[in-house]
């Protein structure tokens, strides 16, 4: 299995996705491309991202999105725009590899716009991962959500090792009744560095949001998580940020809320430190060494 | 034989909790101790499934010593341990902690077996996490449960009643009957519950960091406040000298 193959494999592309509507990038331009009779796909006249146009009412396709980036010098700069139709239920699977051995940045920067129909639902799910020598591989993503009346996005996220340097921004704009709801699951190591950003705007009348991160710090790694959630009718809120910090692992969490209406209800939630020592000696009598009771509560803590 | 011999442990303000205890737990056995708060029960529990280490004395296990073995080490060498307090997990569910405890993936009949045996439907429980939308008593029963799924030679339970309806504590009794009729576990149970003290083969009251007195139900529990003094305790409660 060649370098591309193996990212690509653990971001989540396997052969079956090639039969439905896929668009793959490597090393910043489209390699492949598919569309189907619901998902039309085309590249922008730049070569810079494409358009997924997914038809009102498709239910249960899934979309794959891969990009990798597998040598140092590689800039990628992607824009990706997805408009799903009113009431189609879909799943767009995303994910980014970057590889890269010698010295040199390796960037991929993707920006994603997702607008999302009239009672449309759409799961995206996304994951990052990095390998190779290099200490200078970074994935900077920027992602837009765009929800009418009764939309639903569900946002399922994890970059778990070997990116050096993230920058994540996610935005989502509701509308009356629509519901933006994000897991999301971090690990850093050595000296990764990860920002990672969440602001929602609940706009319309009984909108509701659900931002959870959750993540762990080892080695000498830094994360910085801030949400903010903004009330501006009668709606509810949460956003959580729970982090685990190993060895000299650092965390900083500002959670926000701004509640510009009486009838907003938000919460938030944010608790780091290093795992709980009662953890460790349950695990440990039930016949697990101390390090793998660590490695057991932090695959759960992230699962 | 589970065998404490000559105990101590101080705390570390240098206060002794526990006095050259020694007690011992017969394979297949039911030996309960109990006493008053902070009479060194649960610090007893610790000793024995390595959370604390001794100060002086030796713990056997079938005649081996195991004095100096850590947490993982005594649980791995047959010793289980039912917390007071159970310990949540986020992100972790029932089905993972039970299969830790089995030392590998558990089939449903038997998932279903354990936790029916702790009054939990296998099928509400198995998938949810261990955090704090389980209620006390929710966590308790999976905590005997993760004990239950270890299938050790000497259990230790601290307080496995507390947090428990009394619906759910008559099935408690019967696990631990159930336990000494159809495995040779000895089982050392720390309890206030006079239910539990009356199936034990074997009552240890402990009191102030020592053994006060031991015995047969029969012969411990007509007489178990004998001598204890409550004068210590908040107003409107029981006084000795009433």
């Amino acid at each position: 299995m060649n370098k591309l193959d193996e990212l690509l494999s653990a971001i989540g592309w396997t052969d079956d996705a090639k039969n439905g509507a896929f668009s793959l990038r490597e090393n910043g331009s489209c390699a492949a491309l598919n569309s189907t009779e619901n998902i039309q796909i085309t590249r922008l006249p730049d070569g810079k991202g494409i358009e997924m146009h997914i038809k009102e009412g498709t239910k249960g396709e899934t979309a794959y999105i891969p990009a990798c980036v597998t040598k140092s010098g590689v800039h990628d700069n992607v824009v990706n725009d997805f408009y799903i139709g009113e009431g189609a239920e879909v799943t767009i699977v995303a994910g980014c590899g970057v590889h890269s051995e010698e010295k040199g940045e390796a960037l991929h920067h993707g920006v994603h716009r997702f607008f999302v129909g009239k009672n449309a639902s759409v799961t995206y799910r996304e994951k990052h991962i990095g390998t190779g020598a290099s200490e200078d591989k970074k994935i900077n993503t920027v992602s837009e959500f765009f929800l009418a009346e009764g939309a639903t996005a569900v946002v399922d996220s994890e970059q778990l090792g070997g990116v050096d340097d993230a920058q994540r921004d996610t935005t989502a704009t509701l509308e009356k009744d629509a519901v933006f709801t994000v897991r999301e699951r971090l690990l850093t190591n050595g000296s990764n560095t990860v920002d990672t950003n969440f602001v929602v705007y609940l706009n319309g009348e009984n909108s509701k949001t659900d931002v959870v991160s959750r993540s762990v710090a080892r080695g000498n790694s830094t994360q910085r998580y801030t949400s903010r959630i903004e009330g501006n009718t009668i709606c509810t809120g949460h956003t959580e940020c729970d982090a685990i910090l190993a060895e000299n692992g650092s965390v900083d969490a500002v959670p926000g809320l701004l509640a510009r209406c009486a009838d907003a209800e938000l919460i938030h939630e944010a608790a780091i430190g290093k795992i709980a020592g009662e953890q460790l000696m349950k695990l440990c009598s039930l016949g697990l060494t101390r390090e793998e009771a660590e490695q057991k509560i932090i695959e759960g803590f992230l699962k | 034989m589970l065998e404490l011999k000559n105990i101590s442990f101080k705390a570390d303000d240098g206060k002794d909790i526990v006095k050259n205890i020694s007690l011992t737990v017969p394979e297949g056995q039911i030996v309960a101790v109990t006493g008053p708060n902070g009479g060194g029960k649960s610090t007893i529990a610790k000793l024995i499934s390595g959370i604390y280490t001794a100060c002086e004395g030796q713990i056997l296990l079938d005649g081996k010593d195991i004095t100096a073995l850590d947490i993982t080490e005594r649980a791995n060498a047959g010793i289980g341990y039912g917390f007071q307090r159970p310990v949540t997990f986020k992100g972790f569910k029932v089905r993972d902690l039970l299969n830790i405890a089995n030392g590998g993936e558990m089939a449903n009949d038997d998932l279903k077996e354990i936790m029916g045996t702790v009054g939990l439907c296998m099928y509400d429980y198995i998938d949810r996490e261990i955090n704090s939308n389980l209620s006390g008593g929710e966590q308790k029963r999976i905590e005997i449960a993760s004990v239950l799924a270890r299938k050790r030679k000497y259990n230790v339970f601290d307080e496995p009643e507390a947090g428990i309806d009394i619906w759910s504590f008559r099935r408690l009794i019967s696990v631990f009957e159930t336990l000494r009729k159809t495995s040779s576990a000895g089982q050392l149970i720390i309890s206030h519950q006079r239910g539990i003290l009356d199936i034990a083969d074997k009552i240890i009251v402990v009191s102030g960091g020592v053994v006060t007195r031991e015995g047969a139900p029969s012969e411990i529990l007509p007489t178990l406040f004998d001598g204890e003094d409550f004068r210590n305790c908040p107003v409107g409660k029981r006084c000795a000298d009433e």
